[in-house]
């Protein structure tokens, strides 16, 4: 327990380095996230514009 | 074999087999980098503990030159030889390359702070790390301003060609100026002058964050090219209707 209490206090540094692993982490899960959502939604919009060609990968004939 | 992506049905193909590789190299290389980081790598003799905010502030930085790069260079192909697939990798680029560049402001504040005493300063390399920051931006909002996408990306391809030349600046930017950053201590003449404890989590962060980069890249450039079919589909049916 003593080791993660200076773990998590780093050298009486804890409050600047969490913060930069923090704010690394919501920024690269956050455009993660939004990149898959923002595909997912141009899929379904092409979906539903034309079915048969959801899963079509070849350009349209 | 530089043609035979140029398909984007090609590409997409390819980036089906790709994805799922690259996400559990992503994850892989990220745990390994954390645990070496955070666990098993020593603190600074100078900086104590602070130096464990390099192995996310350099990445960050590494990356947002890295991105620029790239994005000017498929801005110069897609301007050049009008290749199809260049254009969507400049667009899906800059939005990753905006996100390091910010990274690398905020974490190199956090610690600046402890370090120099200051959140900020106005010297060389800090300001051309947020000049670069503002060409993202630019880049962005260039490409959405027309109401036509080959306008756009035509005149945003040149703004991102001509903003490349702050790319040196910031990479010799702590030889040329006087500047509290430090300067360049992994790639210089000579070889790296940190020590192996700490080079080795840095140098598995730098990967982590390419291979994250090369993830969210084939991501935004799926939903590029499907963007464009359901635009040449809506097209094609608004012409139907009006016969």
């Amino acid at each position: 327990m003593e080791s993660l209490q200076a773990f998590w206090d780093m050298g009486g540094y804890g409050h600047f380095v969490w913060p930069a692993y923090g704010v690394v982490a919501v920024v690269l899960i956050g455009l993660f996230v939004e990149s898959r959502r923002s595909l997912k939604s141009a899929e379904a919009e092409l979906a539903a514009l034309a079915p048969s060609k959801a899963e079509d990968t070849d350009d349209e004939t | 074999m530089f043609h035979r992506f140029a398909n984007p049905a090609r590409f997409l193909r390819f980036a089906a087999v790709i994805q799922p590789w690259i996400a559990g190299l992503t994850v892989l290389l990220f745990a390994v980098g954390l645990y070496l980081g955070l666990l098993a790598s020593p603190a600074d003799y100078q900086q104590g503990e602070t130096v464990r905010m390099m192995y996310v502030h350099v990445p960050s930085a590494w990356m947002a030159l890295f991105c620029y790069t790239g994005m000017a260079i498929s801005c110069g192909v897609a301007l050049i030889w009008k290749h199809p697939l260049a254009d969507l990798a400049a667009k899906a680029t800059a939005p990753v390359g905006a996100s390091f560049t910010f990274l690398a402001l905020v974490t190199g504040s956090l610690w600046g702070k402890p370090m120099w005493g200051a959140w900020w300063v106005w010297d060389a390399r800090l300001t051309s790390m947020l000049v670069l920051f503002f060409l993202y931006l630019g880049y962005m909002a260039l490409n959405n301003a027309f109401d036509d996408p080959g306008r756009g990306s035509k005149a945003s391809s040149i703004l991102a060609l001509v903003g490349f030349v702050n790319v040196p600046i910031i990479k010799f930017s702590v030889d040329w100026w006087n500047t509290l950053h430090q300067p360049a201590s992994v790639v210089k003449m000579g070889g790296p002058a940190i020590h192996a404890s700490i080079l080795s989590p840095l140098l598995v962060m730098g990967v982590a964050f390419t291979t994250y980069y090369l993830w969210v890249l084939l991501i935004r450039i799926r939903r590029e090219v499907t963007a464009n079919k359901v635009r040449a589909l809506q097209m094609r049916q608004a012409s139907r209707g009006e016969q």
